[in-house]
Parts: structure tokens; C-alpha cells; sequence
């Protein structure tokens, strides 16, 4: 396969280990073949050297949540694409959600899709099945079938199961096949035609809002259906600051839940919408500041297991339109890291807990043998220079679809290097030290 | 103030007129005092004052709406400009052509103003960012109306002779209004002190951010107010959802004599149309001697001419 690879003078960051330490990390077959304190005692023959100057070298973030146009509506974005734009992203493996044209909710598709993503994509895919049929919040799909072709998990994607009895019902079925259940709680009746948080600026606006109610009803009701049923249940993306709270409560009673939140709903908040900006339409919606500072507590306190980017490709037809008309989402990938390196800059959050949120935490969710710097575990890692100041700009994006919620946003710290299974699959334009 | 021919000699400092949010107080005084100086155009014979000679309107219209419509149209003609009426049913915006692209093709034609209704919170703005002449906000969803709110103040004006210290009543679905956020935003600029009163399932989170006073009781609401304000009820839309029906809704929001007799014995009725006789409003009221909705209508046309003057005059040239 790969010659073996020697990164030296880094600085070890391992959450799944509470590592933080200068050192060097060797790499053979794929695979983390060691880990030095300090300098390496010896190197392999034929080795690639990479001084990583001090940078961080930590696991490949694991996303939980990815959105692209593969299959159906590849113009917004393919497998391909969406590697790209991981790579330069630090993210060495996504889930990707089962909302494509057809849905993922056929163990064929899940098949299409691990072997589409091996022939075109950078970095690891991991399918997440539907769990009703079409998404339609109807008719299970065939959980153990999906999961032998290759699901990590079952989610329902932008949808939310509206009914208790059937949600009660997937909960039991997933058990059986040890399959978690990742869903958005979000009461459909109480959203309504809610385009916004609600309150003042909704109002203010003349927009509709979406209370904080629409969450955490749904939420409570999920809980207390995972404490019935025993399942593996994580809430997808939590947004408000009672979501926290139901969590904080049910996490001392029930092991096998776990909840997520967009890396969006912890760096902005809903004053970043007005006036109009559809860029900020996202799925839950960007919540007050007190609600955003709540959930940055609840990461440091464990209430929130997981940081993802919600990456939600959509093409300018259908963002560039009057508010309460265009899609929601927005991508994410690329701004992932450094969005979250902002609650550590801002002295909100340590870099051990941001970490991992996105790769300890999903891989323990999802079961993976990725998201750790552990010898014997895949060779997914990346080097990060947590200082290097850029800017968002469209021209750079990697991305087939441009509408993110960060342009001309000032980040501090970017990915220098990407490694999956041990090959470079990105590096930074600026960062010449990494090997050939 | 203005001199005889409604030409006021300040520039206005905006392109556009999307919403009453982006005016201070000085420039809503300002529109209101020349859109009072453009009443005696439309009462005298020849009802002509070109200062827009020679520039080409388009009412660009994505909602029906038969009145706000032809008073802009009636605005534009009295001031000499060459109007074109663009209603949904009959352009391109059914065929799938989004907003921007059909800001473009217009701003292609090279229009000087272009005034647009559409029933999406935040369109109009969003239109005036893709073409190059002034725009005029004729309603865009629950958001705004700004001539609508102008001709309420001009109209409370030429009725109490001042706005600052009166206590208005907005009553009724403040929700999906926006004319009453419009008002609200405007009197309030204004140091009037305003009322909403609606059912509760009518009034929308946060309002209090807007108003002086919230009430769901229109008596309380009602007591030693000035101008009773009363908006139309879409009550195909919230009967059974948002109230019961019709006859409830006229019971406990429905204004006629007996509630009327709570506001001020010199209170003004007014109400934006189109009217639901019986439903928001008795009819006795409405065609009543306290009700000022047709002079509404009037002051409407007068707001309007003064808008698209400020917006379009050349200020440095002297109309006959």
C-alpha cells in the first residue's frame, strides 16, 4: 500500500485518550502503528517525514451529519465534491443522510452509495438509512437488511416522525439489529409555517416563527420512548436551551442516548438572519443568545455528545428567493473546524471537549474504529495550525454549491493536512512541509 | 413646509421606500407634510402636477389588489409619468421565473420606479437589490406598508391637527398585518402612544417590542383612545384555527356603537380596506359619521404622489 508515513514534533491531541502531549506518530498499512513521546526512537526505512512545527495533530473529525445530491440532484453535490470539500475540512468521514432522489431507504442504494463513495470520494462515507420508506413517516424500512449492506444508523433525515406509536415501533425493531436512531425532533403541528425562531425578530419582520416548543415536546417524547424501549437514540440536532435541560435530566437515567448539535446553532445565533439573509435559513433555526449559550454548557457539560456541520448543499436558484420561499441549510464542511476552534479561542470551550464532540464521540455512537489516535486504528487523522487566520470567501469554496453561512466571516485556525487510512487526501496551499 | 405646488425643496435621502423602519422621525414628518401639500392637486380641475414627466412607472403587483394598486397608478398619471400595470396573472412569474429573474427583465426596460406587492415578508427588499431604479414598497406579506402608514398619520393628522401624545387602537389580526406593523413602527417614531388588541391566537410573539400597550379586551383596549384603527379579518383563513367564527370574533373584536362609546367622544375610526361589513366592523360605523375610511382613500392618493416625488423630482428644478 502506502510507504510508511512519520509525523514528528506535533502535538498530540487525542481526546478518546485525554491526550495532549508533544510527540510523533507513525503510520503503516493504513493503519496508526505507534506513538512516540518527543522525538521517534527510530524511523522505518523509506519513511515519509512530515515535521508537523508543533501543529496539532489530531483524529480525522467524523460528521454526523452531511447532506449531498447523490444520487438525484448531483448539480448541488456528488460524493466526489462533497470529499473535497471534507478533505479540506479535516473531516475523514461523514454520515451521509438519506435524503437523496431515490431515498437511502433500499439496501441497494446503501450499496450504490458505499460503492460510488470508494471509486470517487477522498474520505470514508458512511450511509444512514431511511427508517421509514421515501421518508414518507410510514412504513418502516428493513433495518437488519440495511444494515448488513452497510448503514451505520438509521435516520429519517430532514424529516421528524410525527407519530409517537410508530417512533415507539422503530425504536423496538432498531434494538434488535443494535442499530442507533438518529432523529430530529420537530412537531410538524407547532412548526406550522415557521420560517424563524419566533419572538421579537420573527416578528418584527413579518416572518413566521418557530417556537421552542416544536423541539422540545418532540424531544421529551423521544426520550422517554428510548428510556421504553431501551434503544440507541440520538437526537440529531438540538437547538434550544430547554433541549439541554431534558437531556442533562434523562443522560442520569439512560446510557444509550446521546444528542447533536450544528456547529451553526453554536456559533450564531438568529440575530444573523436579518434582514432576510437566506443563508441563515436552517433547520432547526438559529435560536436566541441565550439559547446559544446555554448549548455552549451543554457541550461542556456533556449534554451534548456531538458537533456536526449540517453540510446542506443547495444551489442559488433556490436560495436566492424571498425568505419564507427558499430552502433551508447550508454547507458546512469546510467551516466545521474552524467555526468550532471559535468557542475555543473565545475561551467558551476547551479544544479537548470540541474535539471530541466531533471524533470520539460519533465514533463511539456509530461504533467505528475511527475518531482515535489509538495504535491499531484506521490512519484517519489531520494537522491543524489552530492559529492560522483566513477568511470565508465564495471564490475558495470546494463545495459544488456556494451557500454558506459563514462568507467573509474571519476564521482562526484552518486543517494544514488530511489523512485517510494514511494517504494525504488535502493539503493546505500554504503548508509545504506535507511530503510529496 | 411645502410651498403651493406640493414641490418640496429638500432631497430625500433614500432610493427607495421599502419600509417605515428605515425613516426618522424628521423624514416621516417630512412625507407627511409634503404629501399634504399634494391634497389640492387632486381637488382642483385639471388634476396635473408633471413633475415626473417623461419617467416610466411599473405597479408590479404579485397580489390582487384593486385599490393600493390603481392609487398608486392615479399618483403616478397625476404626476405626469407614463404608468404600466404587471399583474401575476398575467406575466411570467406563474411560468416559473423567480423574483430576481423577473427584477431583472424589468430593470432591463429601464423603468425609473418600479412599485411591488408580494405576498413574501422581505420580497420587495430583495427585489430592490436587483434593479437599478427607485422601488416603492406596496405591501410585502406580514412586513410592511408604508404608504399605507403615512396616509393613516396624514389622515390622524388632518383630523387631531398633531400625532405626538394620542393614543391610537389597532384592532384586530395584528399576526398577519402589516399595516399594523407599519403603524405601529410609525407612531411609535412619532411619540404616539399604541394599543394593539387582538385574541391572542392573532397576536404574534414579541409584539410588546412594538406596541405601548397589548390587550385581548377591545373594551379595556378601547378606553380613551383617539383613533380606533381596525383591520380586515382573513377570516377564511382563521375561522375554525384561529377563532371560532365569524359571530364570536364580532362579539368580542367587532367594532360598533357600544364599544365604540368607550373610546373618546371625538375618536376616529379608520380601517385600511377592504372592509368585512359585520365581521371586523358594524356597518353603521364604518359608513358612520366618526369613520374617516373614505378620506383614508383620498389622503392615500396624496401620499403617494408625494412618495414617488421624493423619490423620483429632480429637487433643483422648480415645477410651474
Amino acid at each position: 500500500m502506502t510507504a510508511p508515513l512519520v509525523i514528528t514534533n506535533a502535538r498530540i491531541v487525542d481526546p478518546a485518550s485525554d491526550t495532549d502531549r508533544r510527540g510523533a506518530l507513525l503510520v503503516s498499512y493504513g493503519k496508526i502503528e505507534g506513538l512516540a513521546e518527543g522525538a521517534p526512537q527510530g524511523v522505518p526505512d523509506g519513511a515519509t517525514l512530515i515535521d508537523a512545527k508543533g501543529h496539532i495533530v489530531a483524529p480525522g473529525l467524523i460528521d454526523m451529519r452531511v447532506f449531498t445530491g447523490e444520487p438525484g440532484h448531483e448539480y448541488r453535490e456528488t460524493l466526489a465534491t462533497a470529499g473535497e470539500a471534507a478533505a479540506a475540512g479535516g473531516v475523514t468521514s461523514f454520515v451521509l443522510m438519506p435524503d437523496t432522489t431515490p431515498a437511502v431507504d433500499d439496501g441497494a442504494i446503501v450499496d450504490f452509495i458505499i460503492r460510488r463513495a470508494a471509486a470517487t470520494s477522498k474520505v470514508n462515507v458512511l450511509p444512514a438509512a431511511a427508517i421509514t420508506k421515501g421518508l414518507r413517516g410510514e412504513e418502516i424500512t428493513e433495518f437488519g437488511l440495511l444494515r448488513e449492506a452497510g448503514a451505520v444508523c438509521l435516520s429519517e433525515g430532514r424529516r421528524s416522525i410525527q407519530s409517537a406509536g410508530l417512533l415507539r415501533a422503530v425504536m423496538n425493531y432498531a434494538a434488535n439489529f443494535d442499530l442507533p436512531v438518529v432523529h430530529q425532533p420537530a412537531d410538524q403541528s407547532l412548526t406550522g409555517e415557521g420560517v424563524m425562531n419566533e419572538g421579537v425578530l420573527a416578528t418584527v419582520s413579518g416572518l413566521k416563527g418557530i417556537p421552542l416548543e416544536a423541539e422540545t415536546i418532540p424531544l421529551a417524547r423521544d426520550l422517554q420512548l428510548a428510556m421504553l424501549t431501551g434503544a440507541r437514540y440520538h437526537a440529531a440536532q438540538i437547538s434550544t436551551a430547554g433541549s439541554v435541560e431534558l437531556l442533562t435530566a434523562t443522560k442520569q437515567r439512560a446510557s444509550g442516548v446521546s444528542a447533536g448539535i450544528s456547529i451553526n446553532n453554536l456559533a450564531l445565533n438568529e440575530n444573523d438572519v436579518a434582514p432576510y439573509r437566506t443563508f441563515f435559513k436552517l433547520s432547526p433555526p438559529l435560536r436566541s443568545e441565550d439559547d446559544r449559550q446555554a448549548m455552549i454548557e451543554g457541550l461542556k457539560s456533556g449534554a451534548i455528545d456531538v458537533v456536526h456541520s449540517a453540510h446542506d448543499p443547495q444551489d442559488s436558484e433556490v436560495k436566492r428567493q424571498p425568505f419564507a420561499e427558499a430552502s433551508e441549510g447550508a454547507i458546512g464542511l469546510e467551516t466545521l473546524l474552524a467555526a468550532a476552534l471559535r468557542l475555543v479561542h473565545s475561551g467558551d470551550v476547551p479544544l479537548m471537549t470540541v474535539l471530541r464532540a466531533m471524533t470520539q464521540r460519533p465514533a463511539e455512537i456509530l461504533g467505528l474504529a475511527s475518531g482515535r489516535l489509538s495504535v491499531g486504528a484506521p490512519a484517519d487523522f489531520i494537522l491543524i495550525d489552530p492559529e492560522f487566520p483566513w477568511v470565508v470567501a465564495e471564490k475558495d469554496i470546494v463545495s459544488r454549491s456556494r451557500n454558506t453561512a459563514f462568507e467573509g466571516a474571519r476564521m482562526q485556525g484552518a486543517v494544514m493536512q488530511s489523512f485517510v487510512a494514511g494517504r494525504s487526501v488535502f493539503r493546505h496551499a500554504e503548508w509545504p512541509e506535507g511530503g510529496k | 413646509m411645502s410651498n403651493a405646488t406640493g414641490q418640496s425643496r429638500r432631497p430625500f435621502p433614500h432610493r427607495n421606500l421599502l419600509g417605515i423602519s428605515q425613516l426618522n422621525q424628521y423624514e416621516i414628518v417630512d412625507l407627511i407634510d409634503r404629501a399634504e401639500a399634494m391634497i389640492p392637486v387632486s381637488r382642483q380641475p385639471r388634476k396635473i402636477l408633471p413633475t415626473l414627466s417623461g419617467k416610466t412607472q411599473i405597479n408590479l403587483f404579485f397580489e390582487p389588489s384593486t385599490r393600493t394598486q390603481s392609487s398608486f397608478e392615479i399618483a403616478g398619471k397625476r404626476l405626469g409619468a407614463q404608468v404600466t400595470n404587471m399583474s401575476v396573472k398575467t406575466s411570467s412569474v406563474t411560468k416559473g421565473e423567480t423574483l430576481i429573474d423577473t427584477a431583472a427583465t424589468l430593470n432591463a426596460m429601464q423603468p425609473d420606479v418600479i412599485i411591488v406587492r408580494h405576498p413574501a415578508s422581505g420580497a420587495v427588499e430583495l427585489l430592490s437589490q436587483k434593479v437599478g431604479c427607485a422601488v416603492i414598497n406596496a405591501g410585502d406579506g406580514a412586513h410592511e406598508h408604508p404608504t399605507q402608514a403615512l396616509l393613516d398619520a396624514l389622515t390622524i393628522r388632518q383630523h387631531k391637527g398633531r400625532l405626538a401624545g394620542l393614543t391610537v387602537a389597532i384592532c384586530g389580526d395584528i399576526a398577519n398585518s402589516r399595516v399594523a406593523r407599519s403603524n405601529l413602527l410609525l407612531l411609535g417614531a412619532m411619540q404616539v402612544r399604541t394599543r394593539v388588541i387582538a385574541p391572542k391566537t392573532l397576536l404574534p410573539r414579541g409584539i410588546e417590542a412594538l406596541a405601548t400597550e397589548v390587550f385581548t379586551d377591545m373594551r379595556q383596549g378601547l378606553a380613551g383612545a383617539d383613533v380606533v384603527m381596525m383591520l380586515r379579518l382573513q377570516h377564511e383563513r382563521a375561522a375554525g384555527k384561529l377563532i371560532p367564527s365569524v359571530r364570536e370574533y364580532y362579539r368580542f373584536y367587532g367594532l360598533d356603537a357600544e364599544k365604540l362609546s368607550l373610546a373618546k367622544p371625538d375618536a376616529i375610526v379608520m380601517h385600511p380596506g377592504p372592509m368585512n361589513r359585520g365581521v371586523e366592523i358594524d356597518p353603521a360605523i364604518a359608513d358612520g359619521p366618526r369613520s374617516v375610511i373614505n378620506q383614508q382613500v383620498e389622503m392615500g392618493v396624496a401620499v403617494r404622489m408625494a412618495v414617488l416625488d421624493a423619490l423620483l423630482a429632480d429637487p433643483t428644478q422648480v415645477a410651474q
